[in-house]
């Protein structure tokens, strides 16, 4: 359903040196082999390093967790320094085609109505506070995801002085989406990974 | 000194005038019908700043450009603004980014809150310190009848950050003033150096939205540097991307605006079609956005006759769902009723702001890359201009749906006869020394890129600037005297760009 010229999760051949799903770009000239799957997000920042073809894909949160929010998710969109493109396939998730709230998952307009928050862009110094004050308007537990490459690692951003080195450096994270940006499917994919709603 | 769209010129063949001269020469012809279509500072090895202005004479296709010398120890000159309004925002980004004071500007604030680039003492002594806005205050009008409303940098939905403060005299906005900064990830200064694979992936992360608009006019300005020429196919494979870019951005706002005055029959079509067009990019370059497809020397995704056939038959597809889902959303009079009047702005208001792009045209001002300083396949292939009168909401409506036609016309004539060849060569090193510029139609409007190489062929200065930058301004003067509860629609009317901005 993906057209062959996507590039999904990365083929790595035989011995080479580690690859960081959560740096990349996924540029067509940066020297990888992609592959058509679209199943990208972890929940350990560790399991974005790949060593090889072995697949570890984001397991679900705890079972209490679970039970407060596996049919009914809230989310704060927090944008933070980026391109506006992980952004934007954000939203797509609302349209028709994707449809999310069937899901039980919405986003919403303040952080004291939100579960958990989801952040793009590589946090850079400007907006710092603003997402600190977010994350702290939240009430307990909240969930935390990093969308976008930007948002995991900074990214593209990563060595100018105005970014952070990803979200993780400020605030615990519970999910990275990888992608940059990451397809709707992906991130979609990630979400019901984390609500335990996908398990293969 | 007289440029045309993708020339570069050596760095000494660029006039220097006395600071007084060039201020009057840039004032001058503008009174004689030319525009700033830039204005930025470079560092001269003494310390000192040297200023560039481009005029852009729309009408010959030709930018004149002459520059000259701030002094290192006497940091300041007569500021352009209070006499050529559109000279505004530069000015405040020279101010922010050399620490160069434009003596008698009117509101010369921060843009994006950043240290300058020379290392010397900033204008605002804490502007890269504390949070936004920091300890400059907000235009206020005083009186117990006004009250103020803030909203901002954090926003109710999916959107970028940025802070908008409102004067207002019951629900009537007397003055909007929009702070942007949020997103400031220092990318001018990245895209330095020599490395231009890198800065070909940053070029495309400067607005997501209009990857392939500031892909090209990065691509175009190494091309003009190192003197190479591309494949009329890659031409034409990216003239196809633009447009494709164009299309999904003014289908879908078309979708955000039928969202804001609750029409939400056209908002769910046309945030799918919207989708077919990104699928479409996919497709073609295997990413939503279009990123990945053009680099310095080309593009680097072929387009078959095959393929070439697909993408015509669902644009006549698509083509015939536009005009049905449009006319359902023109011919509504609760509609119009909402469109008509919001947050219109005069030509001769627009004119002296600067406005450009689908906002300028909705104001009846004939700027369009595409025509004006037609370059690459656009020298070839010609797409009519499209105007609305009006000023307001329904103009900047009515130019979009316009532009979707024109474009899925384009479209299918240039994919069904697309020339033969290859699609990418190696471009040569940069010329040394050199100011290469390049501008593009995003769909916003007019993009710029200029670049600046040192004695080696690396860029020592890149400037980019996104339509966006011309055209907040507008946002806030269109909202003088209206409901404070049309500013989400008035803001969907013009979509602009933070990132873009922000840099
Ligand atoms: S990860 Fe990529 S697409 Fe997302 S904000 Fe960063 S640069 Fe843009």
């Amino acid at each position: 359903m993906l057209p062959s010229r996507y590039r999904g999760r990365p083929m790595i051949a035989g011995q080479g040196s580690p690859l960081d799903l959560g740096q990349i770009t996924f540029a067509p000239d940066d020297g990888i082999q992609y592959s058509n799957d679209f199943r990208l997000s972890a929940a350990k920042r560790r399991d974005l390093v790949l060593k090889n073809n072995e697949t570890v894909l984001a397991c679900a949160l705890n079972d209490q967790m679970r039970q407060l929010f596996g049919r009914s998710l809230k989310l704060r969109q927090v944008s933070a320094g980026g391109c506006n493109a992980c952004e934007a396939d954000l939203n797509v998730l609302n349209t028709v085609v994707f449809d999310l709230s069937r899901f039980g998952i919405q986003f919403v307009a303040s952080p004291r109505h939100a579960d958990g928050m989801i952040v793009t862009g590589p946090i850079v110094r400007n907006m710092r506070e603003a997402l600190l004050k977010t994350y702290e308007a939240m009430p307990e537990p909240k969930i935390v995801i990093a969308s976008g490459a930007c948002a995991i690692s900074g990214g593209l951003f990563a060595e100018s002085p105005e970014a952070s080195k990803g979200l993780e450096t400020i605030v615990p994270v519970d999910l990275y989406i990888p992608g940059c940006p990451p397809h709707p499917l992906t991130i979609l994919d990630g979400l019901l990974r984390l609500l335990g709603r996908i398990k293969r | 000194m007289k440029l045309f769209n993708g020339a570069n010129i050596v760095l000494s063949e660029i006039p220097v005038l006395g600071v007084q001269l060039f201020r009057e020469k840039i004032i001058s012809q503008c009174q004689e019908g030319a525009r700033l279509v830039n204005f930025f500072g470079h560092e001269e090895v003494d310390g000192g700043v040297r200023l560039f202005a481009f005029l852009g004479w729309d009408e010959d296709s030709e930018i004149t450009v002459f520059s000259t010398r701030i002094l290192a120890d006497h940091p300041q000159y007569e500021s352009l603004t209070k006499d050529l309004i559109q000279a505004h925002w530069f000015e405040r980004e020279v101010a922010e980014q050399w620490a160069i004071i434009p003596e008698g500007h009117p509101w010369l604030k921060p843009l994006r809150y950043h240290a300058n680039y020379r290392g010397k003492a900033d204008i605002w002594p804490d502007v890269s310190s504390r949070p936004i806005p920091g300890s400059y205050s907000f235009y206020a009008v005083e009186s117990p009848e006004v009250h103020e409303v803030g909203v901002g940098p954090v926003h109710a939905g999916i959107i970028e950050p940025g802070h908008f403060r409102f004067q207002c005299h019951g629900e009537e906005v007397m003055h909007l003033e929009i702070q942007l900064g949020y997103q400031h990830r220092g990318l001018e200064l990245l895209m330095r150096g020599r490395d231009f694979k890198r800065s070909a992936l940053l070029s495309e992360a400067i607005a997501g939205d209009t990857a392939v608009g500031h892909s090209i006019a990065h691509c175009e300005v190494v091309e003009s540097l190192s003197g190479c020429v591309i494949p009329p196919k890659a031409q034409a494979i990216r003239a196809v991307a633009l447009e494709l870019e164009r299309l999904s951005n003014h289908v879908g706002d078309l979708g955000a605006m039928s969202a804001d005055v609750g029409f939400l029959p056209t908002s769910a079509y046309f945030g799918r079609m919207r989708g077919d067009y990104l699928n479409l990019l996919l497709a073609l370059t295997g990413n939503r956005f279009g990123k990945g497809l053009c680099r310095p020397g080309g593009v680097l995704f072929d387009v078959d006759s095959q393929m070439a056939e697909e993408f015509c038959r669902k644009l006549k597809g698509y083509k015939k769902e536009f005009e049905d889902v449009s006319n359902l959303l023109f011919t509504k009079p609760s509609v119009l009723a909402r469109f008509e009047g919001v947050g219109a702005i005069s030509m001769e208001n627009a004119k002296k702001i600067g406005l450009v792009g689908p906002a300028g045209r909705a104001c009846r001002l004939e700027r369009d890359v595409r025509i004006d300083y037609s370059s690459g396949f656009w020298q070839f292939s010609h797409i009519p201009i499209s105007l609305a009168a009006t000023g307001d909401v329904f103009g900047r409506a009515l130019v979009r749906r316009q532009e979707v036609v024109r474009s899925l016309e384009f479209l299918l004539r240039i994919l069904s006869s697309l020339p033969q060849g290859g699609i990418f060569v190696k471009p040569p090193a940069l010329k040394p020394d050199s100011l290469a510029l390049s501008l593009v139609e995003g769909w916003r409007g007019e993009i710029m890129h200029v670049g600046i190489t040192d004695e080696n062929g690396g860029f020592a200065r890149y400037k980019i600037k996104d339509p966006s930058f011309h055209n907040w301004f507008g946002l806030s003067l269109a909202m003088r005297g209206q409901e404070i509860s049309d500013f989400p629609l008035c803001n969907k009317s013009f979509n602009l760009s933070y990132c873009g901005h922000d840099l």
